[in-house]
């Protein structure tokens, strides 16, 4: 406790709960519930960032929370502000990223009255938020920031939101912040199981044909180095999800690439022909498996999360252990040390491994139109591999992923779980917030980008030079690409007969924009926006409208049945 | 299956909508829910009796475990422990000149209580687990049941029987 409690108001101490957690910016959006802690910020040193959409400001918080590790934070009025922030919490609760929205309310006398402006917003966001509070008096404030803060970060992370009511952000109270949250019923578990432990050490020296899954929860764990300590000793390749991009190093020669879907030739037969499966921080998403019944069905699997309700829900697993992912990889190759198992000898699975990216690499055909991904891999290669990738939601999304290879964590953000089009833009601005410095990209489709166009003005306001590389197909392309395949090419309503001028829309709004038409312009027209340091840029890649994502599984098929170029 | 399900709350406004909408969202249905303070006025009680294969109580559990408010789950049948299920049940029956002498040994024979009398109807209250109930529910149905009301199950392990 601090020693001398002092008289603040609610708003007040809203900001100093914020100072004591450490939070450097807040994105947010001003409305009528909320003036009193807009009042106080008037005064303060935190960094605000004003958005032009809620959404925005929520995307951008999670946007900042991935590349940081560090919570995210929002504030917004009740209301259509509050309502405006739901996609962005079930974004950031499918993907599990820490962040905390504060959203005003009407005065508690007014709750229930259908008062100006009021929503149920505990009762909205209750299912796609790990918890949320509405606050009920000025004396429980500290205590539920607190609680706010230490839910979103601890266990499996997620966003919290928390509710306050207008006169308890007035009210004044004696100050004084917990120190530390002791809650009885939320105690999340970090240390593996040693008995489980000692069993998946058994199985993985008895395997011939072992293979890695890693998921999002190695990034949200800080786990790459342990995970890439764990399978060089072991010599075990590893393929990641869309959420786990990063947390092995993509160019490392044990690297199989994303799974699942539209994951690599080789990736999805190593997991069909694997004896040992060990999943890490990944959830068995069906855009993974695809059929269960032939996913990984002659392995043993050995499920690592954090959050048992992810283990034995989609798939039966042998072997799970419940805490950090972490922790428990370093604990495994202790125990692996201490019961002395043999480095073993890969060559045969790895020399079938690399027959199969033999066979089958990732590829495309040039041609006399830009190849989006064509795009993707110029940008790889003119930023070195080194760039913060964003992405919007369809082709834009799986060519990123694909192309683009990232050898560290926290590199790659993009909307895994939820699929969100429009998160990209503000994921970036977030991003870019964080890293002022560093060369952030939103890879985007014609259609997402227009989701959260108008944050063009948030990024101009505060000279954020965030990049925007639209691969405009003129259509929504990954829809069009269902119709094209599953739908005798019934193109209902997913193609545009117009779009803005991009590059006059980027200068009305005070940004640069630049055009490609042909593949040769490709390469100067990246390098002419990674020059730019001061503003955002718009770079817009005309490109082959017929282009599909490949190779591609059939929703519901088994990973091995790929549709190949 | 049938699962009997304790689960130890803290006593939090919108708890029951947490747990409701857990529920609801994910597809589990509740046959029966009943909720009270504890000796501790901090926490809450549920009683909550559900359904279904050994993969989907697994979830439930689990699911429930998640919830920040939750302190406690126990799934009586899985726990492979013994114990005691009630529940109440209040019944409106009708009572004509014919009837009454019939309605007075149902109610002896099951040591029911009468609770209210009018001179068409009596109130009947029964404890109970649910057999109990339900045998009673039929005998009385051909006499005419004018309500029913019943509660949520209530369930308690029991002192020292646990099986291992
Ligand atoms: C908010 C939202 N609405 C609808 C969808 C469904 N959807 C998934 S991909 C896609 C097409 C995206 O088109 P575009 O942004 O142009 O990207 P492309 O696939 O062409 O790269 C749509 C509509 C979604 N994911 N999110």
């Amino acid at each position: 406790m601090t020693k001398n409690p002092t008289k603040l108001k609610g708003a007040q101490i809203l900001l100093e709960c914020l100072h004591r957690e450490k939070v450097k910016v807040i994105f947010g959006y001003p409305g009528g519930s909320v003036l009193d802690v807009y009042n106080s910020l008037y005064d303060s040193d935190l960094q605000h960032i004003l958005v032009r959409h809620e959404q925005a400001a929520v995307h951008a918080a999670d946007g900042y929370a991935r590349v940081t590790g560090d919570v995210g934070v929002c504030l917004v009025t009740s209301g259509p502000g509050a309502t405006n922030t739901v996609t962005g919490l079930a974004t950031a609760y499918m993907d599990s990223i820490p962040i905390v929205v504060f959203t005003g309310q009407v005065p508690t006398m007014l709750i229930g009255n259908d008062a100006f402006q009021e929503a149920d917003i505990v009762g909205i966001s209750r299912p796609c938020t790990k918890h949320n509070y509405l606050v009920k008096t000025v004396a429980e404030l500290p205590r539920i920031i607190k609680e706010a803060f230490y839910i979103a970060r601890s266990g499996r992370p997620g966003p919290v939101l928390v509710d306050l009511p207008k006169d308890i952000i007035g009210a004044e109270i004696d100050f004084e912040y917990p120190e530390k949250t002791d809650m009885r019923s939320y105690r999340p578990t970090y240390k593996g199981n040693r008995r489980q432990i000692i069993r998946a050490v058994d199985e993985l020296a008895k395997s011939k044909k072992p293979v890695i899954y890693a998921g999002g929860g190695v990034v949200l764990s800080n786990a790459s180095h342990e995970l890439g300590l764990f399978a060089r000793s072991f010599q075990i390749p590893v393929t990641t999800t869309l959420m786990g991009m990063g947390c092995y190093p993509g160019t490392d020669s044990l690297s199989l690439g994303m799974l699942g879907m539209h994951g690599t030739y080789r990736a999805n037969m190593a997991v069909t022909n694997c004896d040992l499966l060990i999943a890490v921080g990944a959830r068995f998403d069906d855009r993974v498996t695809g059929d269960l019944n032939t996913f990984a069905a002659g392995a043993t699997v050995i499920h690592i999360d954090i959050d048992p309700t992810s283990i034995s829900k989609n798939i039966k697993v042998s072997i799970p252990i419940v805490g950090d992912a972490r922790e428990i990889l370093k604990e495994i190759i202790e125990v692996a040390g201490e019961k002395k198992v043999k480095k073993a000898d890969r060559k045969v699975w790895l020399d079938e491994i690399a027959d199969w990216k033999h066979k089958h690499s990732m590829d495309y055909q040039m041609d006399e139109v830009i190849k989006p991904q064509y795009v993707v891999e110029k940008i790889y290669e003119l930023t070195k591999g080194k760039a913060i990738i964003t992405t919007e939601v369809g082709q834009n999304q799986m060519w990123a992923a694909q192309y683009y290879l990232f050898d560290e964590p926290r590199r790659f953000l993009t909307s895994g779980g939820l699929g969100t089009m429009g998160y990209g833009f503000p994921a970036a601005i977030g991003a870019q917030v964080a890293n002022p410095k560093a060369t952030v990209i939103d890879i985007a489709g014609d259609g997402s980008i227009q989701m959260n166009i108008q944050e063009l003005a948030t990024a101009v306001q505060y000279g954020l030079p965030v990049k925007i590389a639209i691969l405009n197909n003129m259509c929504l392309g990954m829809v069009r690409q269902w119709q094209q395949l599953f739908y005798k090419k019934r193109y209902s309503h997913s193609t545009f007969a117009r779009h803005p001028d991009f590059v006059k829309l980027a200068e009305a709004y005070g940004a640069v924009g630049l055009r490609a038409e042909k593949p040769g312009e490709v390469v100067s027209v990246i390098k002419k926006a990674l020059a730019v340091k001061d503003r955002p840029v718009i770079m817009d890649f005309v490109v082959d409208p017929e282009e599909c994502v490949y190779p591609m599984v059939p929703a519901g098929a088994p990973i091995s049945n790929m549709i190949l170029l | 299956m049938r699962h009997t399900i304790s689960v130890l709350v803290d006593n939090r406004p919108g708890v029951l909508s947490r747990i409701a909408g857990l529920f609801s969202g994910r597809g589990f249905n509740i046959e029966s829910l009943s909720v009270n303070e504890t000796l501790d006025p901090t926490m809450s009680q549920m009683t909550i009796v559900t359904r279904g294969d050994d993969r989907i109580l697994e979830q439930i559990n689990k699911q429930l475990n998640k919830l920040i408010d939750i302190i406690k789950v126990v799934d009586y049948e899985s726990s492979g422990s013994d114990f005691i299920e009630r529940e109440l049940a209040l019944i409106k029956v009708n009572v004509d000149e014919h009837k009454r002498s019939e309605v007075l040994s149902i109610i002896d024979i099951f040591r029911c209580k009468v609770v209210d009398v009018s001179r068409t109807h009596y109130t009947v209250e029964v404890t109970g687990d649910e057999n109990k109930i339900q045998a009673i529910i039929d005998l009385f149905r051909p006499l005419g049941i004018k309500e029913l009301i019943r509660s949520g199950k209530a369930a308690m392990l029991r002192e020292n029987k646990i099986k291992g």
